[in-house]
């Protein structure tokens, strides 16, 4: 199995988000809404963490 | 003169009441380490156990598809015994792994170290769902 870098850190922030959100809220509402932002945190940490990697190659 | 029940060495609050051990909460936390979301599945709890569960085994099972590395309990270095920490957390399948002697290729790629962090977080994340096993088993969270 092939994985690109991108879409392994994809994969591993929904999992990662799934988990979060389900163990660390107590209500329905607030473990999607959990979720949902790990997944955003963790997708945008890997996209300024590509820009800040650009940026210092250059 | 002092009084003497309000001294500083005294506790102000008094302490919560200890927890008491029922056969749940010994029973989740080990089904849950054992089966990724069983814990949660036996409290019926069958969507977050489900969700739990496919989260878990789909990143380790990825984990050994892109051939990451499965430490042992004997690796000696230090971070590979952390390695072997988080790798033993995903219960029943670092045991089926180990009898069925997967992971143990060299890392050959890129992509093949994801997949030993892939390993390591799916066992690292089982931790985090035992733990919520158990505080539901006790009665701490709905």
């Amino acid at each position: 199995m092939t994985l690109s870098h991108f879409s392994a850190a994809l994969l591993f922030s929904v999992f990662a988000s799934v988990v979060f959100g389900i163990t660390q809220r107590n209500n329905t509402r607030d473990q999607i809404r959990y979720g949902l932002y790990c997944f955003a945190m963790f997708v945008g940490g890997v996209i300024v963490a590509g820009w800040v990697m650009w940026i210092l190659r250059r | 003169m002092a009084n003497p029940s309000t001294t500083k060495n005294e506790p102000v609050a008094a302490k919560a009441p200890a927890q008491p051990i029922t056969v749940m909460s010994v029973l989740a936390p080990a089904i849950g380490w054992l089966i990724p979301g069983a814990g949660h599945l036996i409290q019926k709890r069958w969507i977050r156990g489900l969700l739990l569960m496919s989260s878990i085994v789909i990143m380790f099972v990825i984990g050994l598809l892109l051939e990451g590395h499965v430490y042992q309990p004997n690796g000696g270095d230090i971070l590979d015994i952390l390695g072997f920490v988080g790798d033993v957390g995903a219960g029943g399948l670092y045991i089926l792994s180990q009898a069925m002697n997967w992971g143990h290729t060299a890392i050959s790629h890129a992509t093949a170290d994801y997949g030993t962090k892939y390993l390591i977080v799916a066992g690292l994340l089982n931790f985090i769902s035992v733990a919520d096993a158990y505080h539901i088993a006790i009665g701490k969270k709905p």
